[in-house]
């Protein structure tokens, strides 16, 4: 018998709201000697960590559900949220079972959150990953390519044992296979987004952080059938793309509100590592060189990235948005998020350019009015339906 | 307000940054191309190198804030729909724009033919020069320094760096330019830089006397001014040290402390501290003498470091130049690892015997500030010193509030006078 998409989508609640990460533990609990290797937002190369024979563990912050207690005591009040609740999360103990921890860049606070977490944590592997703001692949690919080699390096460290080539083509393969999942239900959500509501498509992403590549690939099968297969009402609702949401996360309820409002949302940068890499990755030939390529040529435009040229900034954006047919943009983007809000100004200038109507509003992923957010989107809901 | 009493060299100091926007607001007559860049990881003697004027819009925003008009700037850009959240001195900046773009000489700044992004220990760099970028439409070099997040520089990190010297910034220059690259040209600036900072380090090192002859914060900004900005690698700038040095020598001399904008100077020393973060701007003055009215001179800071670390020991090489250029970005203060800021921090209390850390920490400044109470924590644990944390900001004066760190300031020092009591009673 065939999963129902409320079925899938329970399981995905449930490990969403485990604090504790049960399933990661039991995972780890399986086997003797195996690995758990969290990441922080935005991107980090997952099949090396899955080659390495580690569960890469999506570590996005303590949501609304999570009382800081310590983590305030690390941070300054105009700091955003996600690396208290992070340092919340390992103080309390919920990431006593993670061997490795990888900060990837994105900014300053998770980048100095590195460090912190090698005086909080001596014992636990802790990598910070750069990744290139050169895109040539002769100066920004040969680095990358080291960088990536010192990882994989670093993680046979932990786990006592080579990561192969061979062992990484299939990771890379699996990899594959979850991007084009990944970006079917995206498709499949903005061609019918009343079948595909943002928070469901929200939580059967961010479970995918939670468990084995292998399983996720399953999961999203299951879910695109069923999803297919049933029948819901149609809304009158509008369509519309969210950005600024890639890094700390806004609560369920938020997204929940959004489309209360009454938009579809048929695009959007939450959990970005699993869309990072828009193509295929070539799973012959150098892994390492093919992840390096994949990265310097097929990834999405995001804050954390350099955009070399002056004519192509935000063009991802407007792109995704016309192969979506999203009528607007809500950008909504964590407080003190300085990449968010730094960028900000000019997405919105090329999304004027492009006639395409935006609002923006910030979060944090404890907000708990929804209110004047449900009120913000229902009032441009109504004015793209005006204008349309 | 009377007026600031100065030394010999702050008059140097100032004559030669008059100079320099002088240099920059006559490019049209003159036909020296301009470039905008920023402090940490700046590249001035390949400018040098190709007649390039250099233009720093972090000290435009310190300008600005020191004459009290980045709180309108920071207005003008937030209601143009810049957050209220992001770093100000991309704001001041941005809000001078909107006001016209006037130099402190009165002149209007004219578009920088080039940006040049040497990424070095900031995020907000990328963004700022994206935002210029898409106000000038003038070409943007990229230089990405990676960031020593294993507490190291590494060949790899190296090798990227002067690769990218070699393959986008210096064909990037020589075509703004016109100037052909000459690598002696080079070499011959970097072998004035090393004289200038060999001075420097002297000048900085001598707070480890008693009593200091310089305050290596508030004092120290004025120190650092040459060779952060626009003068490295000049001749000027070997004069300049040249001239502070003996200017800090008749001081150690004399048995005297630093000279104090008033005209005093700070020979009653009580409190000895090491401040980590950047100064406030816009209360400058205010916020030193705050210290001073105490008797606290700062001994030993981290700002006077996000130019360059070369009192640990670096220096540019003639003999490496690309490598050595690759080295001084990698190796500014906020390119550098929460440990090893930790490590430098409790050197710093135990080398310049200090009575704890003072962390100013600034609202905008995610690459400062993120991650500094637990460093103080670290700092105290490790020293056994006490340590104090007030918050303001760098050109916003919404931010800097001077009853609390006045009430802040107090307290620390009663903190300090209790351990001290303690521990004579212990002894
Ligand atoms: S939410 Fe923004 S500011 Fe905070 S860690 Fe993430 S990218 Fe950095
Ligand atoms: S964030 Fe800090 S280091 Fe970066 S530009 Fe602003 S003040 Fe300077």
């Amino acid at each position: 018998m065939t999963a129902s998409t409320e079925a899938i989508i329970a399981h995905c609640q449930a490990l969403f709201d485990d604090l504790d990460f049960s399933a990661a533990r039991a995972w780890k609990a399986a086997e003797p000697g195996r690995k758990v290797v969290g990441f922080l937002p935005v991107y980090a190369p997952l099949e090396l960590i899955h080659a390495a024979g580690c569960l890469p563990l999506g570590i996005f912050g303590g949501g609304d559900r999570m009382e800081v207690i310590h983590g305030d005591a690390f941070y300054q009040s105009y700091i955003c949220r996600i690396p208290r609740s992070t340092v919340e999360l390992g103080l309390t103990g919920r990431l006593d079972f993670v061997d490795g921890m990888i900060f990837p860049f994105v900014c300053d606070v998770i980048r100095n959150l590195s460090g912190m977490w090698k005086i909080m944590f001596p014992d636990v592997w802790t990598k910070f990953f750069d990744t290139p703001q050169n895109f040539d692949p002769e100066v920004g690919g040969a680095y990358y390519a080291e960088e990536l080699q010192e990882m994989r390096e670093g993680l046979e460290r932990l786990t006592g044992r080579p990561v192969t080539d061979a062992a990484l083509r299939t990771s890379i393969a699996l990899y594959n296979e979850n991007r084009r999942l990944v970006r079917a239900v995206y498709d499949f959500r903005a061609e019918a987004p009343w079948k595909a509501p943002a928070s469901e498509v929200y939580l059967l992403m961010r479970a995918g952080l939670l468990m084995p590549v292998e399983e996720h690939n399953e999961m999203l099968a299951a879910w695109l059938a069923a999803a297919s297969a049933e029948d819901r009402p149609r809304r009158d609702n509008v369509r519309i793309a969210i950005y600024g949401s890639f890094c700390e996360q806004p609560p369920l309820n938020l997204i929940k509100s959004i489309e209360m409002a009454g938009c579809y949302v048929v695009e959007d940068d939450y959990a970005l590592v699993n869309r990072f890499l828009t193509e295929d990755v070539p799973a012959d030939g150098d892994p390492v060189q093919a992840l390096a390529l994949a990265y310097l040529t097929h990834s999405v435009e995001t804050s954390c990235k350099y955009v070399p040229r002056e004519e192509d900034k935000g063009r991802f954006h407007i792109a995704q948005i016309r192969k979506a047919r999203a009528e607007g943009v809500i950008y909504a983007s964590p407080s003190f998020c300085d990449p968010a809000l730094l960028d900000r100004p000019m997405i919105a200038h090329r999304l004027t350019e492009a006639g395409i109507p935006h609002i923006s509003f910030k979060y944090a992923e404890n907000s708990g009015q929804m209110q004047p957010i449900r009120e913000q989107a229902g009032t441009f809901a109504d004015s793209l339906k005006l204008w349309s | 307000m009377s007026d600031v009493v100065k030394e010999p060299s702050m008059l140097l100091q100032k004559e030669l940054i008059a100079r320099n926007y002088d240099a920059i607001t006559s490019s049209r007559e003159t036909g020296r191309k301009v470039s905008s860049t920023f402090v940490p990881g700046n590249l001035n003697e390949l400018l040098l190198c190709f007649g390039i004027v250099n233009n720093l819009p972090e000290i435009n925003a310190i300008q600005n804030g020191m004459r009290k008009l980045s709180g309108d700037y920071i207005m003008t850009a937030e209601k143009s729909g810049h957050s209220e959240d992001v770093c100000t001195y991309v704001k001041a900046d941005i809000g001078m724009m909107g006001k016209g773009n006037i130099a402190p000489n009165g002149k209007p700044f004219p578009n920088p033919d080039v940006l040049l992004l040497s990424y070095t220990g900031c995020y907000t760099f990328m963004k700022w020069f994206e935002l210029l970028r898409e106000e000038y439409k003038c070409p943007t070099l990229m230089l990405h320094v990676p960031y020593e997040g294993d507490g190291q520089s590494t060949k790899n990190m190296r090798d990227y760096i002067v690769k990218q010297l070699k393959e986008v910034i210096i064909p990037g220059l020589e075509e703004v330019s016109g100037v052909k690259f000459d690598i002696d040209r080079l070499r011959e600036a970097l072998r004035n830089s090393a004289r200038a900072e060999d001075d420097l380090v002297w000048v900085l090192e001598q707070g480890k006397r008693t009593p200091s002859p310089i305050d290596a914060y508030f004092g120290g900004v004025y120190y650092i001014g040459p060779i952060f900005t626009a003068f490295r690698g000049t001749t000027d700038a070997i004069d300049y040290y040249t001239a502070l040095r003996a200017e800090v020598q008749a001081r150690v001399d004399a048995g005297q402390g630093p000279l104090m904008p008033d005209g005093t100077t700070l020979s009653e020393q009580k409190y000895r501290l090491v401040v980590e973060g950047p100064p406030n701007w816009t209360h400058f003055r205010e916020f030193w003498k705050m210290f001073s009215d105490e008797g606290a001179v700062v001994v030993a800071s981290t700002y006077t470091k996000v130019g360059g670390m070369y009192d640990l020991g670096f220096r540019h090489d003639p003999d490496n130049p690309l490598e050595s250029l690759a080295d001084y970005c990698l190796g500014c203060y906020t390119n550098r690892n929460l440990p090893n800021r930790v490590e430098i921090l409790t050197k710093y209390i135990e080398e310049y015997q200090a009575d704890g850390l003072l962390t100013n920490s600034i609202k905008s400044c995610n690459s400062f500030s993120a991650g500094q109470l637990m460093m103080m924590r670290e700092v105290e644990k490790r020293t056994g010193k006490p340590g104090a944390f007030i918050e303001t900001d760098l050109v916003d004066p919404r931010y800097f509030s001077a009853a609390n760190v006045k009430n802040r300031l107090e307290s620390y020092f009663q903190m300090i006078e209790q351990k001290r009591r303690g521990a004579t009673r212990a002894a």
